[in-house]
């Protein structure tokens, strides 16, 4: 058998033997029929004459010559990481917005939002209406995340739970958030009661959908496990089943974040002489386009801040999972 | 499914399971099934696959009741699954004190991490392990509580081969410390001649034949009464002469 493979490999020539993998490449080496090509081809078109066989070389990654500005790149990461994107379109829009081609009533340029923002806020209007809405978020929050754990604990550990509490949420799920509102006007009024309601509301039924839908998707074989090496209920609770339902917890709770402020603003367009929903409202109404971006911009950063605290938690309670890096 | 289970009195031997029956549907896997294991012996179960060796095994776990028949088991006993088996989310230790309380769980982890030679890796992560490490590490969590039965379900069939003799190294250096039943599962008969003190040729349900094993260790190795067992073995498994 040695005889025959040294004779295949012969044939084709084997490269790998020779190669320092420290050097920097040999172009002689890298420069066989598609071995250039940065997606290399399927090597399915090997044909029996050994004419056409296809070869992948690889090398050390950063084999090639390492410049000042690569290594800067590195550091850097590609431009900017996630806010590349951002960054660009708010650059597009001010060039934009200063050359003309989008009317000022339309809209304004970033700087001339910042600019309306820092007014607002020496006015003493800004302040107050943020607090205001970050209360009824945070209340909001506190009840139906509370409510949606509370659900979906009892309801993934125990059968009866199940049953007392998944075909309500189920139903719940399907009526639309913005739907509920006029109801919850009749029934509550339009004070602070319906728009805290609504808040948790919209946080609290994927909060419970995800958190139940994670405990009841843990590996059996891992609870079977545990209870083979004796240990109790709580131990299978509180080292099996919570952690193993902490990715679920936290998609629920990236639902629950983004809903609550789909509440907010809801519920801030009924009855609000106060609150960030006002403040648009109002600038709606005086055609103060500025106005209007200022409580849009708050509420996406409200949004990113939610989504960066979430992904903060991931990178702390999450450091076991083996998850894929994207290059 | 009859799920009668009661606490009894010890009798001399570490398991006993008389004319156990378990069937899945119209499928007999279990027929009448007899097999006894003295304390500290090793009984390595051999079949082919599919034979209902992993369903004997999980009879004497708990992990499942016989639709006839008896079963009797010490109260201690750990099982050694094929995969791992491990929580990804606990490092090493707390994967190894899973089931103990009591104060000193952890230096007891620790000494039995260093008896399966991962002394210094507590810290780690089970996504950091290699797989001869993670099956060490099983090994730990089953030996630690120092159960009297310990059951092994094919438990280096995903090992390769110089690993898998590591292991076999391993649980013969265990079994001199730790005073345990161990039944293991199977297919390999070369496995089952490296470690046996009695082979046992499971078919059609039953359990076919029983073979003593009382080889020294030299003699494991290679020596013409390993291989008469070998070609008995094979004989047993209906795989003569293919060999």
């Amino acid at each position: 058998m040695p005889v025959s493979i040294r004779q295949l490999t012969g044939r084709i020539g084997a490269v790998v033997e020779g190669v320092d993998l420290t050097a920097p490449p040999d172009p002689s080496t890298v420069t066989r029929e598609h071995g250039c090509d940065d997606h290399p081809r399927p090597l399915d078109r090997v044909t029996v004459a050994g004419e056409e066989r296809e070869r992948q070389v690889f090398l050390p990654r950063y084999a090639r010559r390492r410049t000042p500005l690569s290594i800067l790149r590195e550091r850097l990461r590609w431009p900017l990481g996630i806010y590349t994107t951002p960054v660009v379109i708010l650059v597009a829009w001010e060039v934009l917005a200063r050359a003309g081609v989008v009317s000022k009533t339309y809209a304004p340029a970033p700087t001339s939002i910042v600019k309306s923002a820092v007014d607002l806020w020496q006015q003493g209007v800004l302040g107050p209406d943020l607090a205001i809405s970050l209360q009824r978020a945070g209340l909001g929050l506190a009840i139906g995340l509370t409510v949606g754990i509370v659900a979906g604990v009892l309801g993934g550990l125990l059968r009866s739970g199940e049953y007392l509490f998944n075909g309500v949420v189920q139903v719940l799920n399907t009526i639309p958030l913005l739907a509920v509102l006029p109801l919850m006007i009749v029934w509550f009024g339009i004070d602070e009661l319906t728009k805290v309601l609504l808040i948790s509301f919209g946080a609290g039924v994927p909060m419970y959908l995800n958190l139940f839908a994670a405990i009841r998707g843990v590996d059996q074989r891992l609870i079977e496990m545990a209870r083979t090496t004796g240990a109790g209920t709580w131990r299978l609770v509180t080292r099996v089943l919570v952690p193993a339902a902490l990715p679920g917890f936290l998609v629920g709770l990236r639902f629950s974040l983004a809903y609550s402020v789909l509440g907010l603003v809801a519920a801030e367009t009924v009855n609000a002489d106060q609150g960030l929903g006002f403040l648009i409202t109002q600038g709606q109404t005086y055609l103060q386009t500025n106005q209007v971006f200022v409580g849009l911009v708050i509420y996406s950063l409200l949004g990113l801040l939610a989504d960066q605290f979430v992904r903060a938690l991931e990178r702390v309670l999450l450091r076991w999972r083996p998850s894929y890096e994207a290059s | 499914m009859s799920s009668v289970v009661t606490t009894e009195l010890r009798r001399q031997t570490g398991v006993v399971v008389e004319q156990v029956v378990r069937r899945f549907g119209d499928r007999v896997v279990l027929d009448d099934l007899d097999l006894s294991i003295a304390d500290e012996e090793l009984v390595i179960l051999l079949g082919p696959s599919g034979c209902g060796k992993s369903t004997l095994l999980r009879l004497l776990a708990g992990l499942d009741r016989p639709d006839g028949g008896r079963v009797e088991v010490p109260a201690r006993r750990a099982i050694v699954f094929q995969a791992d088996r491990l929580l990804p989310w606990q490092r090493v230790l707390r994967n190894v004190t899973l089931g103990l309380h009591g104060p000193d769980a952890d230096q007891r982890a620790r000494d039995v991490l260093a008896e399966v030679g991962l002394s210094g890796r507590e810290k780690a992560w089970p996504k950091e392990l290699s797989g001869g490490e993670a099956q060490r590490v099983s090994l730990a969590r089953a030996l630690v509580s120092e159960p009297e039965l310990v059951l092994l379900d094919e438990p280096f069939a995903a090992l390769d081969a110089i690993t898998r003799l590591r292991m076999h190294d391993l649980v013969r250096a265990l079994r001199s410390k730790h005073h345990a039943a161990m039944l293991l599962v199977t297919h390999d008969v070369d496995e089952a001649i490296a470690l046996a003190d009695r082979v046992v040729v499971m078919g059609n349900g039953r359990i076919g034949s029983s073979h003593e094993v009382s080889l020294s260790a030299a003699d494991r190795e290679s020596s013409v009464a390993r291989e008469e067992l070998r070609a008995r073995l094979l004989e047993d498994l209906g795989l003569a002469g293919q060999h």
